[in-house]
């Protein structure tokens, strides 16, 4: 079976973001930009899954600007055999990649769709679950293990109270946790190999979706800058402002 | 606190954009190394060495190699990084795709080499020490012996030395005395012991190919009676696995200074069996085949080692607060400023980047000539680019690691007495930058080099490829603009290069001690010229990226404002070195040896 794995290019989790002067946005001039983690994680996935022989082909998949080649590129570096960029510079919200992807899987077919469960750009967290329900599949999300079984993939999910596993009917849903592998580094020779890997690009308009935003940002600013704490004597003096501050 | 992460832009701006006219035309046999690949090396190599080489930095410093009857253990986390740097292919970057190399452009294999050296320099010597056996190997050495230990050395599988020095001889290896006596079948018995020997010993590797040089009985004294002989520490066997033990051995490692976590190692050869690398007693030119590129390594060294002391240095300033700003106080709801408000403070961070940004331009420009020399098509071009490669390396070098070493050495002066508490982090690179100007030739022995052999070499053949460059440049950008600043002074401290070299030629050819009195303070001249050169079309260059509206204004901004100072704090140092020169040997030779 093949898998498809969307990734975004996002600002460097290294990167310390800065607000645009104007609040419109969050100044991505001159900033370092690399895979979404969330997303190199599921790139990994994949390719254990086929290391392992439960998957034969990788589509790597990014709806963005002609740089998220760049992210493509990484993903065949990794491991991923070919990629597609939809190709657009308009800001693309969860529903519309979700629709936009739901057109790719028509057209590749894969048995598997693995994705980050979110962006730490925007961290919406919404695209697996959208995509799961325009295709009417079904879904493990917060993946912290994935088991490939005949036609059928056992995910271990991480919820709020423990471990959760389900098993699902192929073709599925994945949406990645952190603790799912340890995305590995791209060899050299791979790094050469990606280059000659097929990349294919497209617009939205191919397939025909209609990424007109649906939500107006209003303004962005900086988070209020923390204060500096207090250090209290003992115990009681800590319940005394917890309960003065009304948190307990 | 060792803060590194690899400067990507300015890598960029060196690789892609200050030197497309440097004057060696297209490479065609370069062409697939397009700026998409190159990007993504450099960023995978960036990620490689800050994350799995950086932090077995300071681990690897504490702990050291260890010794136990004749086994050497490298600190924790050493094996594991470098199976995992060997199976990434990043032992291969630059190799010949012939033995299984990645055959990457040494522009870029050089800013990666520079990336380890920044991270952990120690670890970078065990692939680096291979790499010149690779070529070596490579260059001299029969069929049969290249295809028992090209494949293995240029993947990493086995590790390589190269077992020059002697107790009694370093700089002068004429007083060699490990011997190598023919067995009958074709292979020698090599028996000596050898000093100081990088990873001759150690855990990383199921073996080590040493090459040796040593006498064949009736050989001629001096260097014309060396040969070199590839010895490896376990015979490989017809499938290519490590055989029976060679009668090689390391009684001892050196405890020393710095680069802690590279085994230097004694070692001992007993009636090992050798093969002749190249012609008999030709060993000497065998090893100086490989040596401009191992010069031009540890050049690259004192670079990666002078940019992590800048980036620890800059993270500091901003985080110490101390004192007011001479101007009134500047971030008046803090206890003090931050000490980079200082001008004191400023001119030792000034200074290191501007050591770390000429430098890299600089090597830049001489890897390019590597390509030039090996790959370009028109013979006159590949004699061009050999020279200059010949004529740059002495400089390289020595230049490279002095000014490494005072970048190192002013990262610990800005971190007070905190720089010399081994937690900060800042007092190993002074201690493993040290090594730099000592190995490989002395940095002595490079200035030496440059007005000994480079400047007469072919009636001054080889200056011409630095020389045209330079003087063409000077006239065709003279004139009242915003360059002349720049351009008047380059041309001033050109002319303080041409009139030294003629001294230095003149007298010299009179007296070889003037020469030996003046070779340091002129490959420094030398050095800051060119350095001098590379700001200066740094400068222009970034007018005009600017002047045309390029996106990245801050960068070239800063890259004008790092020039400017360059240009007036620190080239000015070149009329103290041209008044030296021009003194001569005579005070400096006054005292009789017993005066001392
Ligand atoms: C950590 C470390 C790793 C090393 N790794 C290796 C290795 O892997 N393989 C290897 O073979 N060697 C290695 N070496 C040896 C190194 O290359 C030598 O130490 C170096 O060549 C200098 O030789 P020496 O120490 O004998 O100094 P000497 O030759 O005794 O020099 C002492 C001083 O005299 C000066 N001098 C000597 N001769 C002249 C001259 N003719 N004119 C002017 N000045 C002169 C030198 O510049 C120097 O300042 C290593 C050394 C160290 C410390
Ligand atoms: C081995 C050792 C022994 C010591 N022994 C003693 C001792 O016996 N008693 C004792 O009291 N102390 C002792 N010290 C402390 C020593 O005197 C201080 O480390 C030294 O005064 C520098 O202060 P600092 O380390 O806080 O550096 P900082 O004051 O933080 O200075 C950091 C850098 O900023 C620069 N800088 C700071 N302020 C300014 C300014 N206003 N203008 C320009 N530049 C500035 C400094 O020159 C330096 O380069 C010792 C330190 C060491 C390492």
């Amino acid at each position: 079976m093949k898998a498809l794995v969307p990734v975004k290019r996002v600002i460097d989790y290294n990167v310390k973001p800065r607000v645009k002067a104007d609040g419109s946005g969050v100044d991505l001039s001159n900033v370092k930009m690399s895979m979404n983690p969330f997303d190199e994680i599921a790139v990994e996935e994949a390719i254990r899954l086929k290391e392992a022989g439960k998957v034969e082909e990788i589509i790597a998949v990014s709806v963005g600007p002609a740089k998220a080649q760049e992210t493509l590129r990484t993903a065949l570096a990794m491991g991923a055999d070919s990629a597609i960029l939809v190709e657009t510079d308009e800001e693309v919200e969860p529903l519309a990649v979700a629709k936009i992807l739901k057109a790719v899987a028509a057209e590749v077919e894969p048995g598997l769709v693995i994705l980050g469960k979110q962006a730490i750009d925007d961290d919406s967290n919404q695209t697996g679950q959208m995509l799961a329900a325009l295709m009417d599949l079904p879904q493990g999300t917060f993946a912290s293990k994935v088991e490939v079984d005949g036609d059928s993939v056992s995910v271990t999910r991480e919820v709020d109270g423990g471990l959760e596993t389900v098993k699902l009917s192929l073709p599925a849903i994945v949406t990645t946790d952190l603790r799912l592998n340890e995305p590995r580094y791209a060899s050299l020779p791979n790094i050469m190999k990606a280059k000659k890997k097929p990349l294919e690009t497209k617009t939205p308009a191919d397939y025909g979706v209609d990424i007109t935003p649906r939500l107006k940002t209003t303004n962005v600013s900086e988070p209020p800058v923390r204060q500096a704490g207090v250090k209290v004597a003992d115990v009681d003096e800590l319940v005394a402002k917890l309960k003065a501050m009304g948190v307990a | 606190m060792q803060v590194y992460e690899a400067p990507l832009r300015d890598m960029r701006f060196v690789l892609e954009e200050l030197w497309h006219d440097d004057g060696f035309g297209n490479i065609p046999a370069l062409e697939e190394f397009d700026s998409d690949l190159m990007n993504a090396v450099l960023e995978q190599a960036a990620k490689f060495s800050q994350e799995v080489l950086l932090p077995l930095n300071r681990s690897g410093d504490e702990e050291g190699c260890q010794h136990e009857n004749g086994v050497v253990r490298t600190p924790a986390g050493f094996k594991e990084a470098y199976q995992q740097f060997t199976q990434d292919g990043w032992a291969a970057l630059s190799s010949d795709p012939e033995w299984g190399g990645q055959g990457l452009p040494e522009r870029l294999s050089k800013l990666v080499e520079e990336m380890t050296c920044s991270t952990n320099l120690s670890f970078g010597m065990y692939p680096g020490l291979t790499h010149g056996g690779v070529g070596a190997i490579a260059k001299h050495a029969t069929d049969d012996l290249k295809n028992t230990y090209l494949p293995k050395m240029v993947s990493g599988e086995w590790s390589g030395t190269m077992c020059l020095t002697e107790p009694h001889c370093g700089t002068d290896l004429g007083l060699l005395r490990t011997r190598a006596v023919p067995a009958g079948d074709g292979t020698y018995k090599v028996s000596g012991s050898k000093i100081f020997i990088s990873a001759g010993e150690h855990d990383l590797t199921d073996n080590i190919i040493h090459l040796v040089l040593a006498r064949l009985p009736d050989a001629p004294e001096g260097v014309k009676g060396i040969s070199l002989f590839v010895v490896p520490k376990f015979i490989p066997r017809d499938d290519g696995t490590p055989g029976p033990s060679n009668g090689v051995s390391c009684p001892a490692i050196e405890h020393k200074m710095g680069i802690k976590a590279s085994a230097t190692c004694q070692m001992l050869f007993e009636e090992s069996t050798g093969w002749l690398v190249g012609e008999p007693n030709k060993g000497m030119a065998a090893m100086f085949t490989m040596m401009n590129n191992a010069r031009l390594g540890v050049g690259i060294q004192g670079l990666g080692i002078g940019e992590a002391a800048y980036q620890s240095a800059v993270w500091y300033a901003k985080d110490r607060v101390q004192g007011r700003s001479l101007a009134g106080p500047k971030y008046p709801d803090q206890p003090a400023d931050p000490i980079i408000v200082h001008p004191d403070v400023r001119r030792m961070l000034m200074t290191m980047r501007a050591n770390n940004e000429g430098c890299r331009a600089l090597g830049a420009w001489v890897a390019r000539a590597l390509d030039a020399e090996r790959h370009a098509d028109d013979p006159e071009v590949r004699q061009r680019a050999e020279d200059f490669v010949a004529l740059m390396t002495p400089i390289v070098k020595a230049l490279f690691t002095d000014l490494g070493h005072e970048n190192a050495n002013l990262a610990i002066q800005i971190y007070g007495g905190h720089g010399y508490i081994r937690e900060s982090g800042v007092e190993q690179y002074a201690r493993d930058a040290r090594i730099a100007m000592l190995y490989e030739g002395t940095n002595g022995i490079q200035a030496l080099d440059l007005v000994g052999r480079k400047l007469g070499a072919h009636l001054g053949r080889y200056l011409k490829s630095f020389f045209h460059p330079v003087s063409e440049f000077i006239e065709a950008n003279k004139g009242d603009g915003p360059m002349k600043p720049m351009i008047d002074g380059l041309e001033k401290a050109f002319g303080a290069l041409q009139l030294s070299t003629a001294t230095i030629a003149q007298k010299g050819m009179a007296d070889p001690e003037e020469a030996g009195a003046a070779a340091t303070e002129y490959l420094r001249l030398f050095g800051l010229v060119a350095m001098g050169y590379c700001f200066a079309r740094s400068t222009l260059l970034s007018g005009m990226k600017l002047a045309f509206g390029a996106e990245d204004k801050a960068f070239y901004n800063a890259k004008i404002k790092t020039a400017t100072f360059y240009f007036e704090r620190i080239l000015p140092q070149v009329s103290a070195h041209f008044l030296a020169i021009k003194a001569g040997k005579k005070s400096m030779m006054a005292l009789a040896d017993d005066a001392f």
